[in-house]
């Protein structure tokens, strides 16, 4: 499904409503998500002391954050590695790309991250002769479809199996046509073949990381797949993409936000893999990369953390806002036109992209909170998408007339014995317009509102007035 | 100006922080883990609990009284489940004397995993009761692609190696633990076969790592019947 | 508690203008429960359109408005958990910077209460005297439920009611797309989820849809009478007063 922008969300959302298909899968992912989230979390009393936890760290780490990179970048390269900081995009993909060349790379494994569709990277790797391939089913699976990821987590979850039997049978073209496909179960281990051949090539494996623990230089990446592993272990080259954000001071502050990740992005209890990577392979190991780089970037965290934004940067990209979200689960991710779509994407998009090509997103919000109240670490999304919502309408970029119609209502709120002349006024006419049927199914300047609904009819009188005339007071 | 320094002077400039502001004082929650209370317990509580969690997380388990026993265990597991009796073991010598050669039929190679190899037997560093986790490390003795290459992975997992949360797990590799060079280049938390989700989130096995995780449970922990 | 606590009651301006009944159901169930309740005349709304819409001069405008005109009171009471929270939660947040009212709101918000918690959890209060013979389900108004956390406070005074039975939604915690200006803006969008939540409602079997929030159920009323469903929509502190005897919302006159 091709993605239009940000600025397109109305038109974004209009199609995915439209898509039959898709809204099933969002139907699905809401309910699994309504059952597997309290399930696993009742499970776990202390559940709610490690949200606060790990919050704690993360504020902590951000405090400090300079001192934290400082210490991961020594043990990394004490352990054998080498830490390359890169403040951008252009810098990170072309210190990537330096990497490969220098090893004379031909094929390069990818582990999911989020951040290497930030940069763009494959597609920078592509063009400079590079085969890349991805290794999670999911993104393996969209990047056959030339697609991007929908949800943070689950990237296919956009996709019917039929579709992605289709997609396999379209490209993997080898096998025997008539073969099944009809279960999950056939795809993956078809998936499971072809990508264990890349993976054997691979002369590069990039990751992305869930953690980057300062007090030993270990990365941490968390897969159900293995993939991650292979990726980092079968190469001889290791390269970790990380945003400097992914910063923690220590493993057991580590293992803290382990016990909440999983919990909160997919119901499980841990991942399947949950591996602490440090540096090269050490003398006498049998396997391992030879080389292990880290790029550490900047791409847009800076401004975050100087920002009234800061506590976005808690994010550790689980997920649960988009699984909870009622906005996301009736559009689902592509609408939002960036790397990151639902809540997350309200509040992060904005600042990757600048708000005045991503002010709809945190306008397509009910604020009804449910992203806040599942988010591990307690990010106000909320508040934060209200914070861009006061920058848009000071840099004018929402809709003149909503903002000449706020400009007129708050004018006559400031003025209470004008606004009640005013809503006397407009509360009589309206009763007697809709005192028939009780509801009107069309009224001007309310299109908005009848467009899908019937708007009810006044009662007549306004409360103050009517109490004020049987009380007297 | 490199992009270091930049990246550096900016995080500073946003924290009020200095070069020399120096390490940061240490957070009130310093040196007090949050460890569930299922991470708890006594050593047969916490068998039992592994046992549970690994076998909810997909595993199967199957105990033997002692390191010996191990071999025949393996082969009679293999032949059960009509899985091949080619396998290649952990050069680790811990286990040396799995009895190997008292597992007719086996047909045991030691070392590092290759692709086409289908079961592997590795040991690890401890069983994990919270969620049925097993920690293994990539080291010369115990080669990492052993846990992920094959459609198979076998683990012994001693029970007096059973601890109640990774923080447990964790203490055994601190000993000597300095820097990260100190560290096993990798240390794993494995938590039932490989699966996926990302077909319908219809739950899947062996995407891409092993379809099969099998435990084997070495000896008695304290207390236990 | 010997003193008759003064209460000024917020009426909110979609009661105001819409549904007067809500605010004389607000103000039975508190002179009931022993308040002395008044209506200040000035009051207009609580700001939150400006707000969300980032309009934050206006909004802090409205709020020194409100809390001259409130602060008098013991307690200010709403039936409404949006219009409550926007006092309680977030006029301390909007007027934190100003040196001359930060601190009056804070104490506003201190003594500001979403109707139903307040009978219950500040008054201590249960004696609700009405009947309602028959099935109702009951929509958790998003504000209400998670800024406020109103959960178990309506229904405790729900199964007061004789006759009353509540038949659960699937998932009664689930934003009916209201929103505010958000139905306005998105009206596909939100029509898909106030949709979802109709057919969970119609789901139930009740014939009458109750919660705390008069947008949330101008939504779904107008939704449930554009699908021609014929369940009714009132205000949960009607039935709670006995006084829900009159047109449901949206409906006409008999």
């Amino acid at each position: 499904m091709k993605t239009g922008s940000s600025l397109e969300f109305s038109r974004n959302a209009a199609r995915a409503q439209a898509d039959a298909d898709l809204q099933a899968a969002l139907e699905k992912l809401q309910r699994d998500t309504r059952t597997s989230r309290p399930a696993v979390t009742g499970r776990l009393p202390e559940f709610e002391d490690l949200r606060d936890r790990a919050v704690a760290i993360k504020n902590h780490t951000l405090a400090h954050l300079d001192h934290y990179l400082e210490q991961f970048e020594a043990n990394v390269i004490d352990a054998g590695g080498k830490v390359h900081w890169c403040s951008d995009a252009d810098g990170a993909r072309e210190t990537i790309l330096q990497i490969c060349r220098d090893a004379d790379a031909r094929t390069v494994g990818k582990g999911k991250s989020m951040v290497s569709e930030e940069i763009h990277l494959n597609d920078h790797l592509i063009e400079n002769g590079l085969d890349v391939v991805e290794t999670d089913l999911g993104e393996y699976i969209l990047q056959l479809r030339e697609e991007t990821p929908s949800h943070v987590v689950m990237p296919a979850i956009h996709l019917k199996k039929e579709q992605i039997a289709d997609t396999f049978r379209e490209h993997h073209t080898t096998l025997d046509p008539d073969r099944p496909l009809d279960e999950p179960k056939h795809m993956t281990a078809e998936a499971r073949t072809r990508l264990r051949e890349k993976f054997l090539a691979a002369d590069v494996g990039i990751t992305g990381a869930n953690m980057l623990i300062a007090e030993t230089g270990s990365v941490v990446v968390v897969t159900n797949e293995g993939n991650g592993d292979l990726t980092q272990t079968l190469p001889r080259i290791h390269i970790v993409l990380a945003t400097i954000e992914k910063a923690v001071p220590s493993i057991e502050d580590a293992l803290s936000i382990v016990r909440i990740l999983a919990r909160s992005a997919t119901g499980q209890e841990i991942t399947c893999y949950t591996t602490f990577a440090t540096g090269a392979r050490r003398a006498g190991d049998l396997d391992g990369p030879e080389e292990f780089h880290v790029v550490l970037m900047d791409n847009g965290r800076t401004k975050l953390l100087e920002s009234g934004f800061r506590d976005v940067l808690r994010c550790i990209r689980c997920g649960a806002c988009q699984s909870a979200c009622p906005v996301y689960g009736a559009v689902g991710g592509h609408a939002y036109g960036g790397v990151y779509g639902g809540p997350i994407g309200a509040v992060l998009t904005p600042a990757l992209d600048g708000i005045d090509k991503a002010w709809t997103l945190p306008e397509a919000s009910s604020f009804c909170g449910s992203c806040e109240a599942v988010c591990p670490m307690r990010i106000p999304l909320p508040d934060l998408m209200r914070r861009w919502r006061e920058i848009a309408h000071r840099e004018k970029l929402n809709k003149a007339a909503t903002r000449r119609g706020l400009a007129i209502w708050a004018w006559a709120a400031k003025r209470p014995k004008l606004y009640r002349a005013g809503a006397r006024f407009a509360v009589a006419a309206l009763r007697l317009l809709g005192r028939r049927k009780g509801r009107f199914q069309s009224l001007p300047l309310a299109g908005g509102w009848t467009a899908m609904r019937d708007l009810p009819a006044p009662e007549g009188g306004t409360f103050v007035d009517r109490w004020h005339r049987e009380r007297g007071a | 100006m490199s992009d270091r320094s930049d990246i550096l002077a900016r995080v500073r400039g946003a924290t009020g922080r200095t070069e020399n502001s120096g390490p940061p004082p240490a957070p009130a929650y310093a040196n007090h883990p949050l460890i569930p209370e299922r991470a708890r317990g006594t050593p047969a509580d916490l068998a039992a609990r592994f046992i549970d969690m690994a076998t909810e997380a997909g595993a199967t388990v199957d105990r033997v009284g002692s390191l010996a026993e191990t071999g025949i265990a393996v082969a009679r597991w293999l032949r059960n489940n009509d899985l091949p009796d080619d396998i290649v073991v952990a050069p680790d010598t811990s286990l040396d004397a799995a009895g190997w050669n008292e597992a007719a039929g086996l047909s045991v190679r030691r070392g590092a995993a290759s692709d086409g190899d289908k079961v592997t037997v590795n040991s690890s560093v401890a069983g994990i009761a919270e969620t049925g986790t097993v920690m293994v490390a990539g080291t010369p003795g115990t080669p990492y692609t052993l846990n992920f290459l094959p459609d198979t992975h076998i683990v012994v997992v001693h029970a007096d190696d059973i601890v109640g949360g990774y923080e447990d797990a964790w203490a055994k590799l601190r000993p000597g633990l300095e820097t990260g060079r100190d560290l096993p280049r990798t240390v794993t938390l494995i938590t039932g076969p490989s699966r996926s989700s990302d077909i319908e989130r219809i739950v899947t096995v062996g995407v891409h790592g092993p379809l099969r995780l099998h435990i084997l449970l070495v000896g008695q922990a304290n207390g236990e019947e | 508690m010997t003193e008759t606590p003064r209460v000024g009651l917020f009426a909110t301006c979609l009661v105001d203008l819409y549904r007067p009944t809500v605010g004389f159901a607000a103000a039975h169930l508190l002179e009931k429960a022993g308040c002395r309740v008044d209506v200040p005349a000035a009051q207009v709304c609580c700001g939150q359109p400006a707000y969300n819409a980032g309009d934050r001069d206006n909004a802090a405008a409205i709020a020194r408005q409100t809390i001259e005109l409130f602060e008098t009171f013991d307690y200010v009471v709403a039936p409404s958990g949006s219009c409550a929270g926007m006092l309680k939660l977030h006029y301390p947040d909007l007027l934190a910077d100003d040196p001359a009212y930060a601190a009056r709101a804070r104490a506003l918000a201190g003594r500001t209460w979403e109707l139903i918690a307040f009978l219950t959890d500040i008054l201590d209060w249960d004696g609700v005297d009405a009947d309602w013979p028959g099935d109702v389900t009951y929509h958790d108004a998003c504000s209400g439920l998670r800024e406020l956390g109103v959960r178990d406070q309506p229904r405790r005074l729900l199964a007061r009611v004789s006759g009353l039975k509540v038949n659960e939604l699937g998932a009664p915690d689930v934003c009916c797309g209201f929103g505010g200006t958000f139905c306005i803006k998105y009206p596909e969008v939100s029509g898909a989820m106030v949709d979802r939540k109709t057919d969970d409602i119609c789901d139930t079997g009740a014939s009458t849809l109750l919660a705390g929030d008069l947008g949330c159920l101008m939504n779904i009323a107008g939704r449930l009478t554009r699908r021609g469903e014929k369940i009714e929509v009132r205000h949960v502190a009607e039935v709670l007063a006995g006084i829900a005897d009159g047109p449901a919302i949206g409906q006409p006159d008999n």
